[in-house]
């Protein structure tokens, strides 16, 4: 057994107990269960004050001498198992992985003990609430993707990397980013830009925004993934820099922004590390169509789905703000959405070079 | 009674006494309000052609002949209508009909104009103009009806002779046949259809009537259960054969063993509506030592018709299990259907009709008939269930004064009013029912079994409410891939043999059958039968198939206008653990069989498609349906517990293993004790929540049974 640090110690005993729990209850002849927090939005709930989605109290016992709940219980113990290796042997592995670390055939069934890595993921979510311990701390990281580029020189385990000088792709940025990976070392940035596509940050990577207006820009695949959103969150508190989000104008859009500012439900148990709750929003908003003359001919039509997504986002309590009902409820009147793209109409480079630098100077963002 | 019709005849009676009552003549015009089909014009035009009719079967078989079972067509007509039959044209009957409603007082046309306007039509004008009432309405639907009318005389001809009917239908695609390409005929062209049975022959003398003259049967005038019941008649398809082709229609027949067999080929004179026999050899050889072999050449669409003929035949097959049945049809196997019994069907008796079911005009027409001198004599002998005594009761309540004659009733309707009056307030003893003949239950099930096995290699077809539109081109039918996926699903849990499951190609299929016993509406006694078939591949998300058929006829169209599809609507099948949408059809892997035998179906229409709606008849529909129901209900819940149980206990063991495993290697612990107390508690559990189980079915079957749903009443 490789040597572990106190953390990886306390989160192998965490699944150790709760793997005694169950036999002690089954040496008592009780049926065995699990106690899981519940992950849904009925257990979620909005913190006004600290702009945060957190998760609420409420809580599910996953019992394994029940027809309906036993796979699962099975599963959660098969995910266990495999996490406790992972802590001891000290290796990080992704989530897909795992899937496959803890797929195999049941007896001589055809049966699988997992089908489809969508049945592994939400196990895996499961385990992090019932344990209280994060998913970087089961040694186990998400999809990677996402790109960093900007006036900022970091270290990533042990070596430094200048954040200038990394040509067209930009840095690629892991899903671990605590600080016993990631530390910054110097920098020159105002703020911190999140762009929702990676089309669009290569537009900006290209045109050296960043260098302009001295700026990191960061970009998430549409979702951020969780190393993204970490990272985020650590450049703006411990950098003490501004957080602007450029997404679609599209309930999409606006969602990927209300999940930077205040965390999805999904992960409402990590908000307190991933939200920025002073997060501005720059763009695309439901009356830059005007502002910026865009034609109607590069607007989409939003079907159904988008349209009840934006009712509903008109409940949400973290948009109730008047100015927050106006964006959404002229998307729904206009029934157009646009995507981030359509400013391309005006000049290629119209985005970085009159765009933004505008909406900034006139200080044109809700928050 | 759906026979009701308006005769707008001028009538007269040997002297011409009709002429002097107009008053009465007025009276026929309006038509009798009746269940009318959703066709609300069509409708309309059925009644009349219904009234025209009469009037020409009159014709073939005279006054005396008509029998009680006239008695509705010939309702509102009274004595008069007898006599002197002029077939008007339609454009005539119009003005009359609008008789009533009329508000303008100004007179358009005398009696005189309208008298020469009055003529006589041809029988080929009439079935011109009425071909949709017929059946002919369009050449997918002719090959069918054709065909029916042809395999319901076989049938019946070989039920009331006693002979177990070997039956063979073929159709012929005859531009196939002379092309020897491999492509079947398109849309319309010309087919033969050949129907051929081992029955009792038909005499060489009476042949061209039946096959070349319009309206002439044996079973028009009688009150028995058989399918011809109001015999369109296969005069009528020899009529749009020739109609279509100029093609005779051909038959041969043999009455027995050392007769000779006689082959006609006979044409229908369509002014006369007389037959024209333009063949008449005997033949020195023939296959059969006794039967008949009907050919016609019609147009027709067998790429559109195909398969209401598929279906006509498999349910024929299925409400006739002691009949074999082989099907030809053109560049396909040939399909054959074997008797699934031995034994005959019950004979059905002829009866006299019942009192309470008779109708004022009918009863002036049967007096008017009447040899009898007195109405005592005439209510004993035209009626069953009248005996002298009860007799004496009727007249009692009727309190004549002076002395009343059958005659005078015929003629005075005030008299006759004041009498029918009287036999509905008396009591009298239900009608017999040994005039009925149903399937019953063991053999429909054997239907059931022998129809599985044959229908099977062609699939179930399950194209809902569009079999009711036979414009609307053939549904795409399932790929064989495709069936053959659904069979795979079907058999994984193969339940253990059980008492009502059938295994049938390899799939289980319970089936129930419940026949009621003989009731009356109106004085016609009538019985319900319902089978059910459920499970095996019967498609599990679907509405089920409900196959509907009258004295042992399918039904295949306006299944939605049928009091049988009502009926089976209006019962809670969530009470027999299916799932039901709202006013439909119950979802689920099942085939329902719904049988009315009488000696007369109430249709909603000349058509003889769907079922009038009789609360009667709709409420003993409904109770078979449920007794059939909790059959199905209890073979439903042992099959769940049976799954439940086998579910369960395979999944804890299946887990047991991987969980003990886990736990195991997280503790540092050996997993076979930690796997031995798990199957501990395992047995324990499984125990308790198994009787919860159960006492949660247990009280589901309880509300069944306890829910009445009008299921006391009756016992
Ligand atoms: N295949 C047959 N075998 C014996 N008799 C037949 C056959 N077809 C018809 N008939 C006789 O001809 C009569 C007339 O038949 P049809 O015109 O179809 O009217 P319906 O069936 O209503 O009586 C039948 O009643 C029956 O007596
Ligand atoms: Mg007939």
């Amino acid at each position: 057994m490789a040597r572990m640090d106190a953390v990886s110690k306390q989160t192998a005993a965490k699944i150790e107990k709760l793997a005694e729990s169950v036999m002690r209850s089954v040496k008592g002849g009780k049926n065995p269960f699990v106690e899981i927090p519940i992950r849904s939005l009925a257990n979620v709930h909005f913190d006004a004050r600290k702009g945060i989605v957190q998760l609420g109290k409420q809580r599910q016992k996953r019992y394994f001498f029940n027809v309906a709940m036993a796979k699962k219980f099975m599963q959660t113990f098969l995910v266990s198992d495999a996490c406790k290796e992972l802590v001891e042997s000290g290796k990080t592995t992704s989530i897909r992985d795992l899937y496959y670390i803890t797929k195999h055939t049941i007896g001589d069934t055809r049966q699988n003990t997992f089908e489809e890595q969508d049945e592994s993921d939400p196990i895996i979510e499961d385990l992090e609430v019932a344990l209280d311990a994060l998913r970087e701390e089961l040694h186990l990281f998400a999809s990677r993707k996402g790109s960093m580029v900007g006036p900022i020189t970091i270290r990533d385990t042990g070596d430094t990397i200048d954040l200038r000088r990394m040509g067209s792709g930009g840095w690629a940025v892991p899903s671990i980013v605590e600080e016993n990976v990631i530390q910054f070392v110097r920098h020159e940035a105002r703020y911190i830009l999140l762009i929702e596509k990676d089309a669009v940050w290569t537009r900006f990577n290209e045109d050296k925004f960043w260098k302009r207006e001295r700026c990191i820009i960061l970009q998430g695949g549409g979702q951020p993934p969780r190393g993204v959103r970490r990272l985020v969150q650590r450049l703006h508190h411990e950098l003490e820099l501004p957080v602007y989000v450029l997404v679609d104008n599209d309930p999409w859009g606006f969602y990927i922004y209300s999940v930077m500012k205040q965390g999805s439900i999904n992960l409402a148990y990590e908000s307190m590390r991933m939200a920025v709750p002073q997060a501005r929003f720059v763009g695309l908003s439901s009356f830059d169509k005007d502002k910026y003359k865009l034609p109607a001919n590069v607007a989409i039509k939003m079907d159904d789905g988008d349209v009840s997504r934006a009712k509903q986002m008109l409940a949400y309590p973290w948009f109730k703000d008047a100015r927050w009902q106006r964006e959404i409820q002229e998307m729904v009147r206009s029934g157009m959405k646009f995507e981030l793209e359509a400013l391309s109409r005006r000049g290629i480079s119209f985005i970085t070079e009159e765009y933004l630098p505008r909406k900034l100077k006139e200080k044109d963002w809700l928050a | 009674m759906a026979k009701k019709g308006k005769v707008t005849v001028a009538a007269a009676k040997g002297k011409g006494k009709a002429m002097a009552r107009p008053a009465k003549q007025l009276e026929l015009v309006p038509a009798e309000p009746q269940a009318r089909p959703a066709r609300g014009n069509a409708a309309a035009k059925k009644v009349e052609a219904r009234g025209r009719a009469v009037p020409a079967q009159l014709a073939a078989v005279g006054p005396s002949a008509a029998g009680p079972a006239q008695r509705s067509a010939g309702a509102k007509a009274g004595p008069t209508a007898l006599g002197e039959r002029t077939l008007e044209a339609p454009d005539a009957g119009a003005p009359a009909a609008a008789g009533p409603e009329a508000r303008a007082p100004r007179r358009r046309a005398t009696a005189e104009q309208m008298a020469q306007k009055q003529r006589e039509i041809s029988i080929s004008e009439f079935f011109t103009k009425n071909r949709h009432l017929l059946g002919f309405d369009n050449p997918s639907k002719a090959l069918l009806t054709t065909i029916k009318e042809a395999v319901d005389n076989s049938l019946d001809a070989c039920e009331e002779a006693g002979i177990l009917p070997e039956i063979t239908i073929e159709v012929r695609d005859l531009a196939f046949e002379a092309s020897k390409t491999q492509e079947l005929t398109k849309g319309e062209g010309r087919f033969v259809v050949i129907v051929e049975d081992n029955g009792p022959g038909i005499v060489k003398a009476q042949v061209p009537k039946i096959f070349g003259k319009l309206l002439y049967g044996s079973k028009f005038h009688r009150l028995k259960q058989s399918r011809g019941q109001q015999g369109i008649g296969i005069s009528a398809a020899a009529m749009y054969g020739q109609l279509t082709t100029g093609q005779p229609i051909r038959v041969v027949s043999r009455t027995g063993k050392g007769k000779p067999a006689h082959l006609f080929e006979i044409q229908i004179d369509t002014r006369k509506n007389n037959p024209v026999v333009t063949r008449d050899d005997a033949l020195d050889d023939w296959h059969q030592e006794h039967g008949t072999r009907v050919e016609l050449e019609i147009v027709a669409n067998w790429q559109q018709g195909q398969r209401f003929v598929n279906r006509y035949v498999e349910h024929t097959a299925l409400s006739n299990p002691h009949c074999t049945v082989h099907y030809l049809r053109p560049k396909q196997e040939r399909l054959s259907f074997p008797r699934a019994t031995e034994e005959l069907p019950k004979e059905a008796l002829e009866i006299r009709p019942h009192p309470h079911g008779v109708e004022l005009g009918a009863l002036m027409l049967m007096a008017a008939e009447s040899k009898s001198h007195d109405v005592k004599g005439f209510l004993s002998t035209a009626f069953s269930r009248v005996s002298p005594a009860v007799a004496d009761e009727i007249l009692k309540a009727a309190a004549w004064k002076g002395r009343v004659r059958p005659r005078d009733l015929a003629e005075d309707r005030h008299l006759a009013e004041t009498l029918h009056k009287a036999i509905q307030a008396t009591r009298i003893m239900a009608p017999p029912t040994n005039c009925l003949s149903p399937i019953g239950d063991e053999l429909m099930k054997k239907g059931l079994v022998s129809f599985l096995h044959v229908i099977e290699s062609e699939g179930p077809e399950s194209d809902g409410d569009q079999q009711l539109d036979l414009d609307s081109a053939g549904t795409k039918k399932k790929s064989r891939k495709e069936k053959e996926a659904e069979a795979k699903v079907a058999e994984v849990p193969d339940a253990p043999p059980e008492e009502g499951v059938e295994k049938i190609k390899g799939h289980n299929y319970f089936i129930a059958t419940v026949t009621r016993p003989p009731r009356v509406y109106r004085g016609n006694p009538f019985q319900v039968e319902v089978g059910l078939a459920y499970g095996g591949s019967w498609p599990a998300d679907k509405p089920i198939e409900l196959f509907r058929f009258a004295n042992r006829v399918p039904l295949l169209f306006q299944k939605s206008a049928c009091g049988m599809t009502e009926a089976i609507v209006k019962t809670d099948w969530r009470n027999y653990l299916l799932s039901q949408p709202k006013g439909s059809l119950p979802v689920g892997p099942m085939a329902l069989l719904v049988h009315i035998a009488s000696v007369w179906v109430p249709f909603t229409s000349e058509a003889k498609e769907a079922l009038a709606h009789y609360p009667e008849i709709i409420r003993e529909i409904q109770l078979a349906a449920q007794e059939c129901g909790r059959k199905l209900a209890t073979h439903i819940r042992k099959k769940q517990h049976a799954d439940y149980q086998a579910q369960r206990r395979s999944i804890f063991e299946l887990y047991i293993e991987e969980v003990a495993q886990s736990l195991g290697k997280i503790t540092g612990k050996s997993p076979a004790p930690i796997k031995r107390e798990f199957l501990r508690v395992a047995e324990q559990v499984t125990e308790t929540e198994l009787e919860e189980q159960d006492k949660a079915l247990k009280e589901a079957s309880d509300k069944v049974a306890r829910n009445p749903r009008r299921r006391d009443e009756d016992e």
